[in-house]
């Protein structure tokens, strides 16, 4: 995944050319445009509905449908937190505080050294074993304020090793 | 000889370390110069004790959980690859176990003996044998077998599945389509996802069964993107049965053609309801469509469609394999078969539990579950995800049965149970009801859109006590007309949990939990 801004229009051309005989291919090709960016900047609307034969009301009207679609860049990391009742039951609500607090922001927000994004997601159908948090494809059960710290701390570790 | 080894694959296992356990298995076994082979088994749902490893021994698969990456080094040192039961975390044979042993699974049979991705594990546990049946039947005989087993929709709505699939064969139709609703949304289930992760394999038997019995060549799974384990299960195993000749043009030598694929969704609750998700894998926003017309008649991009939840169509292999009357031998009334119930939230012992219909709920909760996680006393569960009530002490009696739980004013839905220790304050839980339809609600009809934002606000003014009488009254007012003006059960189904609080917590819901 791509967050900076080195992306080619090119490639974004190719991704839509090779998704869109695809029946219903609006979602496939949003995804596979935001897999390779890391979000749907606005200056693709208009090639995604030219691609396409869509409007460019059409396609934003679906990128804001969908909570999972962005059009701004995220952090490194884009945490999410289960705000569902399972969760709930065990903790979330003070896990969420504990998370903002920590953090120093907001969901849909993104800590000042870029690192971490913050959203909420309504089940990770992990419900037995919550709170449970995703940090970008990976799922993590039993996550108490420590156990988040200690994750949240890998995530710092593996920027400073990127540089 | 090579000793078998078994980590979980599965994304409870894998949230709790199961992938660093499996590292720290090969490299230990390596330093210490056993030869083991490692297999990532499915999850048999017993979650309380992943990550369970299992050795194979002479008398069965020997369980050792939950193993922690500091238990790797002690397991070996005692021997566990060599079936010894010393070690602390060994929990003895795994199918003595009984919450295991002591559940009906038909359609969990597989979950955690095999090998999700291995078609071989698949066809030595009965895989397939589904298939091969109906592919010497005729669409009708197929439909006729369904009818016959009694299934009904596991999504939900509890709407019989051989009657939707009669519709859809009975409707002139050069293209139809089989989508399978794999957008498994309600807190606090995870059925779906075992299937998809733990058995994939036969949830694409039960499609290509659905495909042959209406005449349909095309299906699609239409997956949450929260469940990215999942999806590349699915990914892999539709690959291996298009190499294999399970899916194509050509299936098993047949000239009957089945083709599959994985869609993903973006993270909309609304698009489990079956209208919007047609419109979702339609490329477009997930508006909720009107019925009539059903999808049945008029489906995706306009033909007739099947739309089935992911347990109703992975429970078809063994209906066609075993024949419907095995199915409907189980279960009570007009709740045929199995269900498979999810014990979660602030539970003791969660985790899977399939069983035929008929097992009263506070005996689940109390023998399986063995109570809170917490160990505070349990004081409230909701059953049937977001949109189902919260029950008290009182109706704990209340049976596995569709009919049982909706004479309750009550759901069952997808089977999730969710429980709460008495620690939670009910208000809470009815003002997030109507917040949750705030967030999702598809925005089509006003009801749910504008009635949800107003359901929060006068719960907010009902615990501020402002006017409390009056807004007592407008908010049951207000969930009489989400209730009834509402076009699909995201708007119309809100207002149960609500009205359980209203009903069974009222105090808590005017003056928030007192201590």
């Amino acid at each position: 995944m791509i967050t900076s801004g080195k992306w080619r229009i090119e490639t974004v051309r190719e991704i839509i050319q090779r998704l869109k005989s695809k029946p219903g291919a609006l979602l496939p090709v949003l995804h596979a445009v935001q897999e390779y960016i890391g979000h749907i900047p606005d200056n693709v609307v208009p090639i995604i509905a030219d691609e396409m034969l869509l409007t460019r009301a059409e396609v934003h009207g679906v990128i804001s449908f969908y909570a999972h679609f962005r059009n701004h860049p995220t952090g490194k990391h884009i945490v999410e937190i289960c705000r569902a009742e399972a969760c709930q039951s065990v903790g979330c609500r003070q896990l969420e505080e504990h998370a903002k607090n920590t953090l120093n922001i907001d969901y849909q927000q993104t800590t000042d050294c870029g690192n971490i994004t913050l959203e909420p997601v309504y089940c990770l159908g992990n419900c037995a074993t919550g709170p449970s948090i995703r940090i970008n494809d990976d799922i993590h059960g039993r996550v108490s304020p420590e156990r988040f710290d200690e994750l949240m701390g890998n995530c710092r570790q593996r920027l400073q090793e990127a540089g | 000889m090579s000793i078998k080894i078994f980590v979980p694959c599965d994304t409870t296992a894998r949230s709790l370390g199961a992938d660093q356990i499996a590292t720290l298995i090969q490299a230990e076994a390596l330093s210490r110069g056993i030869d083991i082979t490692l297999v990532r088994n499915g999850s048999r749902g017993l979650f309380w004790l992943e990550p369970l490893i299992e050795v194979e021994t002479e008398n069965g698969r020997l369980g050792f959980g939950p193993v922690t990456a500091n238990d790797v080094q002690t397991l070996f040192e005692q021997d566990f690859h060599q079936g010894q039961t010393q070690h602390a975390l060994c929990v003895g044979l795994v199918e003595q176990i009984p919450y295991l042993k002591n559940q009906q699974r038909l359609t969990f049979s597989r979950s955690g003996i095999t090998d999700p991705l291995s078609l071989q594990d698949y066809l030595d546990h009965d895989g397939y044998a589904g298939l091969e049946n109906a592919l010497i039947m005729t669409g009708q005989q197929i439909v006729d077998e369904v009818k016959t087993s009694g299934l009904r929709g596991r999504g939900g709505a509890a709407f019989p599945t051989g009657i939707k699939w009669q519709t859809v064969l009975d409707t002139p139709g050069e293209q139809k389509y089989i989508v399978c609703n794999a957008d498994e949304g309600d807190s606090g289930t995870f059925a779906d996802r075992l299937v998809m992760e733990c058995d994939p394999f036969m949830l694409i038997e039960g499609m290509t069964i659905a495909g042959l019995a209406v005449g349909a060549n095309q299906g699609y799974i239409y997956l949450r993107s929260e469940y990215p384990i999942a999806h590349h299960i699915l990914n892999k195993a539709i690959e291996t049965a298009y190499q294999q000749g399970y899916l194509g043009n050509n299936i098993r030598g047949s000239q009957k053609q089945f083709d599959l694929e994985v869609r993903l969704g973006a993270g909309a609750y609304i698009c489990g309801e079956e209208t919007s998700l047609l419109d979702s894998l339609e490329g477009k926003r997930g508006l909720v469509r009107a019925k009539p017309p059903l999808p049945a008649i008029v489906g995706l991009f306009g033909k007739p469609t099947v739309v089935n939840n992911v347990l109703s169509l992975a429970a078809i292999p063994y209906i066609l394999d075993k024949g419907g009357q095995a199915y409907a031998d189980y279960g009570v009334g007009r709740s045929r078969g199995t269900m498979p119930i999810q014990l979660a939230g602030n539970v003791k012992n969660g985790g899977l539990v399939e069983l035929a219909f008929g097992i009263p709920l506070n005996q689940l909760m109390n023998e399986f579950g063995r109570g809170t996680r917490s160990g505070r006393p349990l004081k409230a569960v909701q059953v049937g995800g977001p949109l189902g009530a919260y029950l008290p002490e009182s109706q704990w009696h209340t049976v596995i049965d569709y009919e049982a739980f909706s004479s309750e004013q009550a759901v069952l839905g997808h089977g999730g149970v969710v429980m709460f220790d008495d620690s939670v304050d009910m208000g809470d839980q009815a003002r997030f009801a109507m917040e949750f339809c705030t967030v999702e609600s598809c925005g089509k009809c006003t009801p749910c859109r504008i009635g949800s934002t107003r359901g929060v606000e006068v719960i907010d003014r009902i615990r501020a006590g402002e006017r409390p009488d009056n807004n007592w009254q407008l908010l049951e007012d207000l969930c009489d007309t989400m209730v009834d003006g509402s076009l699909c059960a995201m708007g119309s189904m809100t207002p149960i949990p609500v009205k359980s609080v209203m009903k069974f917590f009222p105090d808590e819901l005017r003056h928030g939990r007192q201590e």
